[in-house]
C-alpha cells in the first residue's frame, strides 16, 4: 500500500508539473504582450512561446498565441542547436533569427532562443516568436520579387553574449529598419520574456527537486502521443482528397491535398501529400514549408484532437509531404512576405479532406485569409508637398479585419471573426488617432453568409478615406474574391470579396494601388460558406435574420424557402406551402 | 457621526447583513428572494434590528450592494433596449474585436449583444478624432426613430457615437430630442456613462447601463420605500464596483457601476484587515462553492482597474463576456470552488472545474443525488472535514458517497487508490489557483514574495496553506466573520466616486491648460457626487494618468499631484513614469517619447484613523497557555501524501497568544483552517488566525 502510494504521488506530481510547465510558458507569453512595442504583438497577439528539451523537442507551448507559429517555431529550435550546439551555450546567451526558412516563414517574425540553466547545468531551452512591425525593405506586402527586397535578413546569431548585448548586431538592426526604437525594444522584450520563463523554471525545479527535465519530458511525450494516436484511431481510415483555389497574385493558385488516415508501421498517423499544388509565384505570397506544416497541423488538430496541448509528441503523428518548389514549399530566395494569405487557406483544405471522414466535426469554408490593408500616404505616395496643395503627413498603418467563418454543423458561422488566425482587430477610434484616415463604414455585409441549415458568418463592408479625402495608397493582400468560400452538405457558398474605389472602379486583390484624391477605398469582405440544405433551416432563424437586415426577403424566399413580411414577421402558412408544395 | 451603520449585501443565495452599533457588530444571513429582492432585505433588516436591540431611527446610514444588475445581464432579463449609433457602425457590438477567445474550439459561443440588430439604429453624423464635425447630426433621422421606439416597446435607449468622448455634442442633442419627445424613456449617453476611447468597450458599457437601468431604478425605489415604512430615515448608499459608495440618485443614472459590488466588498474587507494589521502587501483569497477570487492589495488599497468583463459564456475564459469600461477593483475569478467537479482527461490527467456541482445536487457527499466527485468530496476523504460537523452540523457529509464518486471518476481510470485520487484532485485545484495567481501577478507587474494571504469564504482557509506554499507566501491571516465578509467590507468603504476620461497627450507637447481644465472639471463632478453623502467629512483626491511609451501597448498608472499643473510638472511626470516602468519591467527604454491616454480622478472621504494596534493585538505573544485539542483526526498531507494524526481545535476554544504548531486543524461552523506541517498558528488580538511558516 505504501509503495503504491509513493508511485501514486509521483504520478500526481508529474501531472502537476506538466500543468506548471504550461503555466510557465503562459507567463513567458504574457510578459511579451506587456512589454512589446509592435502593435502586431500587443494588440493583435501575433506571437508564440514555448519550452524545449535539450534535443530541441517542444515540451509545452503557451495557450496565448497564433497557430501560424505552432511547430514552425518548434522546428526552429533544432536549427539553432545545429549552428550553436548545446555544449557551447552559456547562461545569459540569447540567439536570434528571422530567416523565413529557419524560423516561421517571413522576415517580420523574429525568433529568440535562450538556454536555461539550473544548478550550473543546461536543462532546456526557451523560445519565442513575434511578428514585429517593420524590418525595412519594401514593407509588408506582396510586391517583392525575392526575399532580399523584403527587408533586413538576420541569420542565426547571438544577440546577447552571457548577458552583454552584441552591439554590432544591434547597430545593424537599428540601421535596417524604419522604426529602430521599436525594433530594438521588441528584441529586448523577446529576450526578457525568455528570462522570465527561465526564472520560473528554476523555481519549479527547486520546488520539485528536479535535476533535469528528461523524466518529465518523457512523461509529457508519452501521454500526448498516446492521446493523439487514440484520437486518430477513432477516425475512419482511408485517403481523402480535396483542393482549394486562391486568387493568387496575377494567376490563380491551386492547393491540392491527399490526406491518408491510418496505420504507418503500426502507428496511427495522418499523412498529407500536396502533389499537384501550383508552383511558386513570382511575388511574396509563397509559403516556406514550416509555415505550411504549421497551418496544416492546426487545421487537422482543431478537428481531431483540439484538447491535447501542443508539443513535439502531440504534433508528431501529422506528417506533410510537400513537393519542393511548389508554392507550399518555396525555396530561398523566393519572396515570402505575405505567406499568410495562402497559408490561412490550409485549414479549409484540411477540413475538405476530413469532411469525407468525419462530416459532422468540420466547418464549411470561411473567409480565412485576413483582410489587412497596409495603408500609406504622404510624401512617399504623393511626392513632396508643393505650393498650396494640401498634403497628408507621412503615415503607414495596417488594420486587421476579418470576413465570416464557415458554418458549423450545429451552429452558424461567426460573423466578421478571424479564423484560422488568432489576431484581434483595433478600435476604429484608436486607428484614427494614430493615422490621418477616416473609416466611414465598418459593419456587417448583408446576404454575404452562405445559406444553409446553418449559415455562414457574415463578412463586413469597410469604407476608408484619407483625411480631407486626399490621395493615399493601399498595398493590397486580399483573397477569396474570385473563389468564394464553399459550403458543405448542400450549403451554399459565401459571397466572394470585392476591392473597389467608391467611384466604382474595381481594384486588384493584390499589390500597390493609389486611391485618388476625392475617392475612397471600399472593401467587401467574404462571408463564410453554409452547411446543409437551406430549406431545412429553422424558419424562425431566417425570419430573425430578415428582421435584422442580414438576409433579404428575396434570399429568404429563394434560398431558404421562407416567406417573411416586410416587417420581419414570419408567414408560416406561405413558408409551409413553399417548402412542402405536395402536401398542400 | 451616525450612531449606527447597517450593511446589506444581496447575493445569489443569501442576503448578508451586518450592523454596527456602539462599537458592537451583529451579523445575519437570510435567504435571497430573487423575484422581489427587497422583501428578503426587509425580513433581514427587521430581524437584525431586533437581534441587536436597535431602533430603526437609530440607524444613521444604510449601505447596500446587490447582484441584481449582474444577474440581469447574465440571465438577459433587462429592459427592451435600443442603441442609436453612427451610421456605418451598426454592428460594433456584434463584431467585438473580431477574435475568438479559444483558438481550438470550433463550436465556440460568443455572447449575443444586449441589443438585437433591428434595434441598433444608425443615424447619419460623424465627428473626427479631434472632435471636429465631419458630418452634422441628421436631426430628422433622429425624429424619425421616435415612432419606431414606441412600436417596438423600447423602454431604454443607449446613444453611442464615434469619438463622442472628445465631442459629446451630437449625443447630447439626441438626448434632448428624446427627452422632449418621450420624457418617460431612460436615455444613457456613452459620453456620460463611459467617456473613454475604444468604441466597442464604450458602446458595450453604455448599452449594458441602459439595459439594467429601468430595473434598477424601480428596485431602488421600492427598497427606499420599504425601508422608510420600517421606520428607517437614514440615507441609503450604494456600493460601487470600484470600492466607493454613492447615492441612490447616481446609482439610478449609472447602475452599471454597481455590478460586482459584492466581491468589491470582500476586497475592502481584506483591505481593512490589512490596514488594521499594518500589512502593506496582501493577497486576498476568497474561495466559495463555484469560484475563487483573488485580489492584490498594496498599501491597504485593492488593486484598481478601468475595465471588467461580465456574463462570460466560455468557462470563465477571458474574452467571452461583455466588456465594461468602469472603475472596478481588479479581481481574477477562477472556476475553482468546493463544488468544482473532477474528471480524468484524454491525456490521463486529473482535471478540476470549471464545471460545478452547484448547491443542488452539490458534491456527492451532500447525499442529494450528486454522483460526480467535487473538491469538497476530496477534502473530506483526506480527513480535512469532520463529516458530522460540516456547516455547523446542519449538513452531515456522506464519506462513502464521496469515496464511490472519486473511485469511479478518478481513481479507477488512473489505477490509483481512492485516497490518492482525492489528493490528486486537491493538489490539482490548488495548482490551478496558484497558476492563475502567478499569471495575474505577471499581468500586474507584482510579486508574491513577502505578502500575507488573507483567506476567507468557505474554502479559503482549507486551501490557503498549500496555495501559499506554491506561491512562496509564508504568512496567512484567517479573519473572523468571513462568512459575511462583503457586508462587513461595505461598512468600511469610503464615500467615493471615480471618473475616467480620455485625453490624448504626448509629454513632448504636453498641453497643461487642456489637462488642468479636464482634471478640474472631473474633480468638480466627483465632488458633487460625494458631497451628497460625505456629511462634511474631510475629502481626499487622487489623480492618476495612464501612460505608456509611444507605440507600446499597456498603460501604467502614474500618480498626478492633485493641483493645477505647470510646465515644470512635465519632468516630474516623466520621472514618475520611468520609475513605475522600471518597477514593472526592469529596464526603461531610452529615447522614447511618452503618451498619456487617459486620466482618472477619485474623490473620497478620508477613512477614520484606526487606533494603532498594540503589540498584543497584532500578534502573537508566543507564550500563551497551551490549548488541548478536541480530538485527533487522520489526515493525508497533500504535499507528501503521508497520513498522520492531526489535532483538531475548536476556534472558539483558542485565546489570544496561544500558539499551536502544525499540522493541525482549527474547526469552526463555516469552515476549517488547515495548518500544514511546518506552519504554526496563533489567535491574534483581533480574533484572527495568524499562520506563519517556519523558516526552512
Amino acid at each position: 500500500m505504501m509503495a503504491a502510494n509513493i508511485v501514486g504521488l509521483a504520478e500526481i506530481q508529474r501531472q502537476v508539473m506538466w500543468n506548471r510547465l504550461i503555466a510557465v510558458v503562459e507567463e513567458q507569453a504574457q510578459t511579451m504582450i506587456r512589454t512589446a512595442f509592435s502593435t502586431t504583438v500587443r494588440e493583435a497577439g501575433d506571437l508564440s512561446a514555448g519550452i524545449f528539451d535539450l534535443e530541441g523537442r517542444m515540451m509545452a507551448q503557451a495557450v496565448t498565441g497564433t497557430p501560424g507559429h505552432v511547430n514552425s517555431m518548434m522546428e526552429s529550435v533544432g536549427h539553432f542547436l545545429k549552428k550553436f550546439p548545446a555544449e557551447t551555450m552559456r547562461p545569459g546567451d540569447h540567439y536570434i533569427t528571422n530567416d523565413p526558412w529557419l524560423g516561421t516563414g517571413h522576415l517580420h517574425d523574429l525568433t529568440v532562443v535562450t538556454p536555461a540553466f539550473h544548478d550550473a547545468r543546461m536543462v532546456g531551452l526557451f523560445a519565442n516568436t513575434a511578428h514585429v512591425i517593420d524590418v525595412g525593405g519594401l514593407g509588408m506586402g506582396p510586391e517583392g520579387r525575392s526575399v532580399f527586397e523584403e527587408g533586413l535578413y538576420i541569420p542565426i546569431v547571438k544577440c546577447f553574449d552571457e548577458g552583454r548585448p552584441n552591439e554590432t548586431f544591434f547597430d545593424f538592426v537599428r540601421a535596417g529598419t524604419r522604426l529602430p526604437v521599436e525594433l530594438e525594444g521588441d528584441i529586448y522584450s523577446l529576450c526578457a520574456c525568455n528570462d522570465a520563463g527561465i526564472r520560473r523554471l528554476a523555481e519549479m525545479m527547486a520546488e520539485f527537486r528536479l535535476e533535469g527535465l528528461e523524466p518529465l519530458a518523457a512523461f509529457i511525450f508519452e501521454n500526448s502521443r498516446r492521446a493523439t494516436e487514440a484520437e486518430i484511431a477513432r477516425l475512419p481510415s482511408g485517403t481523402f482528397s480535396a483542393e482549394i483555389c486562391s486568387d493568387g497574385y496575377d494567376e490563380e493558385v491551386t492547393l491540392k491535398a491527399a490526406m491518408t488516415i491510418g496505420k504507418v508501421g503500426g502507428k496511427d498517423r495522418i499523412t498529407v501529400d500536396y502533389a499537384g499544388t501550383s508552383p511558386c509565384s513570382t511575388r511574396g505570397i509563397n509559403v516556406p514549408a514550416a509555415y505550411t506544416r504549421a497551418y496544416s497541423c492546426f487545421g487537422i488538430k482543431v478537428v481531431v484532437a483540439p484538447e491535447i496541448p501542443n508539443n513535439w509528441a502531440s504534433l508528431a503523428p501529422f506528417e506533410m509531404r510537400i513537393p519542393p518548389g511548389s508554392i507550399l514549399d518555396a525555396p530561398r530566395p523566393y519572396p515570402v512576405s505575405v505567406r499568410h494569405v495562402i497559408g490561412h487557406l490550409l485549414p479549409d483544405l484540411m477540413m475538405g479532406c476530413l469532411y469525407q471522414a468525419v462530416p459532422d466535426r468540420v466547418t464549411a469554408e470561411g473567409a480565412s485569409s485576413l483582410w489587412n490593408p497596409p495603408l500609406r500616404g504622404g510624401a512617399s505616395v504623393s511626392g513632396p508637398p508643393r505650393g498650396n496643395r494640401p498634403a497628408l503627413p507621412d503615415f503607414e498603418i495596417i488594420t486587421f479585419n476579418s470576413g465570416g467563418t464557415g458554418a458549423r454543423p450545429m451552429r452558424d458561422g461567426l460573423d466578421a471573426t478571424a479564423f484560422p488566425s488568432g489576431v484581434r482587430t483595433m478600435a476604429v477610434e484608436a486607428t484614427e488617432n494614430v493615422a490621418p484616415i477616416v473609416v466611414w463604414r465598418k459593419e456587417l455585409r448583408p446576404d454575404s453568409g452562405g445559406a444553409g441549415r446553418t449559415r455562414g458568418g457574415m463578412g463586413q463592408i469597410m469604407e476608408i478615406g484619407a483625411k480631407d479625402d486626399l490621395e493615399f495608397a493601399c498595398n493590397a493582400i486580399f483573397d477569396r474574391v474570385k473563389h468564394p468560400p464553399k459550403g458543405r452538405s448542400g450549403g451554399k457558398q459565401g459571397a466572394g470579396g470585392r476591392v473597389a474605389l467608391k467611384s466604382g472602379r474595381i481594384l486588384r486583390t493584390k499589390g500597390f494601388q493609389i486611391i485618388p484624391e476625392g475617392d475612397r477605398l471600399i472593401l467587401e469582405l467574404p462571408g463564410g460558406g453554409g452547411m446543409g440544405d437551406p430549406a431545412l433551416r429553422a424558419p424562425a432563424d431566417v425570419a430573425r435574420d430578415v428582421r435584422d437586415g442580414l438576409v433579404s426577403p428575396e434570399a429568404a424566399r429563394t434560398l431558404y424557402k421562407v416567406v417573411v413580411g416586410p416587417d420581419g414577421a414570419l408567414d408560416r402558412a406561405a413558408t409551409e406551402a413553399l417548402r412542402h408544395p405536395l402536401k398542400t | 457621526m451616525p450612531s449606527s451603520r447597517l450593511a446589506v449585501d444581496i447575493g445569489g443565495t443569501f442576503t448578508d447583513l451586518a450592523l454596527e452599533h456602539l462599537g458592537k457588530r451583529t451579523t445575519l444571513k437570510v435567504l435571497t428572494t430573487p423575484a422581489a429582492p427587497e422583501e428578503g432585505v426587509m425580513t433581514g433588516v427587521r430581524a437584525i434590528l431586533a437581534m441587536a436591540g436597535v431602533a430603526p431611527e437609530a440607524v444613521g446610514l444604510v449601505i447596500h450592494g446587490t447582484t441584481l444588475a449582474t444577474n440581469a445581464l447574465i440571465e438577459r432579463k433587462g429592459a427592451r433596449t435600443a442603441l442609436i449609433t453612427t451610421a456605418g457602425f451598426r454592428d460594433v457590438l456584434t463584431m467585438r474585436n473580431e477574435s475568438r477567445y479559444d483558438q481550438y474550439d470550433l463550436n465556440l459561443l460568443l455572447p449575443e449583444p444586449l441589443v438585437p440588430r433591428h434595434l441598433r439604429l444608425p443615424v447619419p453624423e460623424r465627428i473626427d478624432h479631434a472632435g471636429a464635425v465631419l458630418a452634422p447630426l441628421d436631426e430628422e433621422a433622429v425624429h424619425a426613430l421616435i415612432p419606431l421606439l414606441a412600436r417596438e416597446n423600447v423602454e431604454s435607449v443607449a446613444v453611442g457615437f464615434l469619438h463622442s468622448f472628445v465631442n459629446p455634442a451630437h449625443e447630447a442633442r439626441v438626448g434632448e430630442i428624446l427627452a422632449a419627445a418621450r420624457p418617460d424613456l431612460f436615455v444613457s449617453l456613452s459620453s456620460e456613462v463611459s467617456p473613454e476611447m475604444r468604441e466597442w468597450e464604450r458602446f458595450s458599457t453604455t448599452t449594458a447601463n441602459a439595459y439594467v437601468r429601468p430595473l434598477m431604478a424601480r428596485y431602488l425605489g421600492r427598497l427606499e420605500e420599504g425601508l422608510r415604512t420600517l421606520g428607517l430615515s437614514a440615507p441609503i448608499f450604494l456600493m460601487l464596483s470600484g470600492g466607493g459608495l454613492t447615492t441612490v440618485e447616481t446609482a439610478c443614472r449609472f447602475p452599471i457601476r454597481l455590478v460586482e459590488s459584492g466581491p468589491a466588498g470582500g476586497a475592502i474587507f481584506s483591505a481593512h484587515i490589512a490596514r488594521e494589521s499594518a500589512l502593506d502587501r496582501v493577497l486576498s483569497f476568497d474561495m466559495g462553492g463555484t469560484t475563487a477570487k483573488i485580489c492584490l492589495i498594496d498599501d491597504f488599497r485593492p488593486q484598481a482597474a478601468k475595465s471588467f468583463e461580465v456574463a462570460r459564456v466560455g468557462r470563465f475564459r477571458k474574452g467571452s463576456g461583455l466588456p465594461l469600461s468602469i472603475p472596478v477593483i481588479e479581481m481574477v475569478e477562477i472556476g475553482a470552488g468546493g463544488g468544482s467537479l473532477a474528471h480524468v482527461d484524454a491525456m490521463g490527467r486529473i482535471a478540476v472545474g470549471p464545471e460545478s456541482a452547484g448547491a443542488d445536487p452539490g458534491p456527492a457527499s451532500y447525499g442529494r443525488g450528486g454522483t460526480s466527485p467535487a473538491v469538497t468530496d476530496a477534502n473530506l476523504l483526506l480527513g480535512r472535514y469532520d463529516p458530522a460537523r460540516f456547516a455547523g452540523g446542519k449538513l452531515p457529509l456522506d464519506s462513502a458517497a464521496a469515496a464511490a464518486a472519486l473511485s469511479r471518476a478518478v481513481a479507477a481510470p488512473l489505477g490509483l487508490a481512492t485516497e490518492m485520487a482525492a489528493l490528486g484532485v486537491v493538489e490539482m485545484v490548488d495548482e490551478n489557483m496558484a497558476n492563475a495567481a502567478r499569471v495575474h501577478a505577471i499581468e500586474s507587474g507584482k510579486t508574491y514574495e513577502g505578502r500575507t494571504l488573507i483567506a476567507f469564504g468557505g474554502g479559503g482557509p482549507v486551501h490557503a496553506c498549500r496555495i501559499a506554499e506554491k506561491l512562496g507566501i509564508r504568512s496567512i491571516l484567517v479573519p473572523s466573520g468571513a462568512g459575511v465578509g462583503s457586508a462587513i467590507g461595505f461598512l468600511r468603504a469610503p464615500v467615493a466616486y471615480e471618473l475616467v476620461r480620455s485625453l490624448y497627450q504626448r509629454l513632448s507637447a504636453f498641453d497643461t491648460n487642456a489637462v488642468n481644465h479636464l482634471l478640474a472639471a472631473m474633480t468638480e463632478e466627483a465632488e458633487a457626487v460625494v458631497a451628497a453623502g460625505s456629511f462634511g467629512a474631510r475629502l481626499s483626491e487622487t489623480r492618476t494618468a495612464f501612460m505608456r511609451y509611444v507605440g507600446q501597448g499597456h498603460e501604467i498608472p502614474v500618480p498626478v499631484p492633485p493641483r493645477a499643473l505647470g510646465p515644470d510638472d512635465v519632468a516630474g511626470l516623466r520621472a514618475a513614469y520611468d520609475a513605475a516602468y522600471a518597477r514593472f519591467y526592469d529596464r526603461p527604454v531610452p529615447g522614447s517619447d511618452i503618451e498619456v491616454l487617459s486620466f482618472s480622478v477619485i474623490v473620497s472621504t478620508v477613512p477614520e484613523p484606526l487606533a494603532p494596534p498594540d503589540a498584543h493585538a497584532r500578534g502573537a505573544a508566543p507564550n500563551g497557555a497551551a490549548v488541548p485539542p478536541d480530538f485527533l483526526q487522520s489526515v493525508r498531507d497533500s504535499a507528501t501524501g503521508e497520513i498522520a494524526e492531526w489535532p483538531v481545535f475548536a476556534r472558539t476554544a483558542l485565546h489570544p497568544g496561544s500558539r499551536i504548531a502544525g499540522p493541525a486543524i482549527i474547526a469552526e461552523d463555516e469552515t476549517s483552517t488547515l495548518v500544514g506541517p511546518g506552519w504554526s498558528v496563533a489567535l491574534n488580538g483581533f480574533g484572527y488566525l495568524a499562520l506563519s511558516q517556519e523558516a526552512q
